[in-house]
């Protein structure tokens, strides 16, 4: 506890402490951005080949997951499906067949979900992703050395091993979200949940793209005995796309039970109001 | 009208309006040519940390894909190609020309007593797909010895027979990945010549790179300083569209 939020403790009025450093905010709305135009120019090279499968080569007969569109025999109308394992929904207008001023596309996801937006266009979407890749690369890295070396991701984001035993203790499971001092530091599930993202995640994310590069193969075969091949790469690089825009909707709801403006401020300015908990106000 | 049509229609236009806001700037010049940056970037890194030498991984004959996906041209309709393809490329020759100081015209028999390579590698499609496959073929570099690069040289531009679209398709390499012991000029596929779906008679392999860099009904390779001056002076059919030059990511 710094000496701002023991003041806090000691005085049942807002107090403005010191949260989050000025290199982690950059980090973090870097992220941001770059996490966004990477999701979106992703799913537009995943539509020039809307299958993936497992192992080191595409056996096309066996996608684990795929989108496709079926025309009608006079081919103005077509229908949209999405399969997983064995199981195929129809997913017409959104997955696999969508329109697009009026017109019907052959799209896996629909344009309003890519970057570029609007029609097929993987020349652009490479640009926009590769591009990005390297964004969110040097600003990963700058975030973990920096974090590393002044302590802040062991001190405050790794959990410790008494925080894993009473995790089902933690508050933040039944969504009470702390008031007071304790407000600003962070509670068990968010230390699992921010150190999965930080140090399993987006590391993950972040390999198996570089091991979908014939290049690097070349410098870094050991990366395809790790995943498997490059379209089982190809495929943790989809599956952990999804699992960060899952984290991120829970770390958006997070935010908006826990005080939006309080939150978004302290991220924008370093500064966390911390609102005296009901013991402290009505003692 | 009520307000909740009022307001889906606001959110229609203003989600409209962004849409398309978001779309012109994605595919505005200036915001492009910043992009493009990062071509460079991945090149220069590539270069730096592969090594000269690094060899594409190789698989085993279990590993080899029963089904090899062909894109691009299929079946070329050019007449030039046709006439040799119905005479079994008998009275082809692959013509090798530019800055070096011996061009070559060698024949399919020619080629085959070149120093050859056979290699089971993996072919990475830029759309993410991956198919292996065996393949033969004479090494570029015993090639390039034998009609003696010129010193000013800098690229190898391979220009092929089919026309896809409204252009002959094209592609070019540097001479780093010219002289690697990967690059080989495929005549064989899996134990049989390629066939024409697959490149016949000649199709490049480049391993470290993405499959539109494995040109296939290759009729000339020429050695020149610059690229500037061939097809749309990108270094390729399908550089002409945009795509990266390097395409080793």
């Amino acid at each position: 506890m710094t000496a701002e939020t023991a003041r806090a403790a000691l005085t049942p009025m807002k107090v403005m402490v010191k949260r989050h450093g000025l290199l982690v905010r950059l980090n973090h709305w870097v992220n941001v951005i770059a996490l966004v135009l990477l999701l979106g120019s992703g799913l537009q090279i995943f539509n020039a080949h809307a299958a993936l499968y497992w192992g080191k080569a595409s056996n096309f007969d066996h996608p684990w997951f795929s989108m496709y569109a079926e025309r009608s025999k006079d081919g103005a109308q077509m229908k949209g499906f999405t399969t997983l394992g064995s199981a195929k929904v129809e997913t017409t207008g959104v997955f696999g067949a969508s329109k697009l001023d009026g017109k019907w596309q052959d799209q896996g996801f629909p344009g309003w979900m890519t970057v570029p937006g609007g029609e097929f266009d993987l020349t652009n979407g490479r640009h926009w992703h590769l591009f990005f890749a390297w964004v969110f690369a040097v600003n990963g890295l700058i975030y973990l050395v920096t974090g590393l070396i002044g302590r802040h991701l062991i001190r405050d984001v790794l959990p410790s091993g008494r925080d894993l035993k009473t995790i089902f203790k933690d508050p933040h499971l039944r969504l009470k979200f702390s008031k007071g001092p304790e407000s600003a530091r962070y509670h068990q599930v968010q230390k699992l949940a921010y150190s999965g993202v930080v140090f399993l995640l987006l590391p993950t994310i972040a390999l198996t793209g570089m091991t979908m590069s014939p290049g690097l193969n070349a410098a870094f075969p050991f990366l395809l005995d790790l995943f498997g091949g490059r379209q089982s790469a190809r495929s943790i690089h989809f599956i952990c796309a999804n699992l960060i825009v899952a984290f991120v909707i829970v770390h958006l709801l997070a935010v908006i039970l826990s005080g939006p403006l309080n939150q978004v401020r302290a991220m924008l300015t370093g500064k966390l109001a911390i609102i005296p908990s009901d013991e402290e106000a009505h003692s | 009208m009520n307000r909740r049509t009022w307001l889906r229609g606001l959110l229609a236009g203003v989600g409209a309006t962004i849409a398309a806001g978001c779309e012109k700037v994605a595919t505005a010049p200036p915001a492009l040519k910043m992009l493009k940056v990062a071509e460079k970037w991945s090149q220069g890194a590539q270069r730096a940390i592969i090594g000269r030498h690094a060899l594409a991984p190789e698989f085993t004959e279990a590993d080899i894909s029963r089904t090899f996906k062909a894109n691009g041209t299929r079946r070329p309709v050019d007449e030039e190609y046709n006439s040799h393809l119905n005479t079994g490329f008998s009275g082809w020759k692959l013509v090798v020309d530019g800055l070096v100081e011996t061009p070559l015209a060698l024949t399919l028999a020619e080629l085959r007593a070149l120093p050859s390579r056979t290699q089971i590698t993996r072919h990475d499609c830029v759309e993410g797909w991956s198919c292996i496959g065996k393949w033969k073929g004479a090494r570029l570099s015993a090639l390039l010895d034998q009609a003696k690069l010129k010193p000013e040289a800098k690229f190898i531009v391979f220009h092929c027979m089919d026309t896809l679209g409204a252009s002959k398709y094209y592609e070019s390499i540097d001479l780093t990945d010219a002289r690697h012991e990967q690059t080989i000029l495929a005549y064989d596929m899996n134990g049989a010549p390629v066939s024409v779906e697959h490149g016949a008679p000649l199709r490049l392999r480049v391993e470290r790179q993405l499959g539109y860099k494995q040109a296939k009904y290759i009729g000339r390779i020429e050695a020149v300083a610059s690229l500037k001056g061939i097809g749309g002076g990108s270094g390729g059919f399908w550089e002409d569209f945009g795509y990266e030059w390097y395409a080793g990511i």
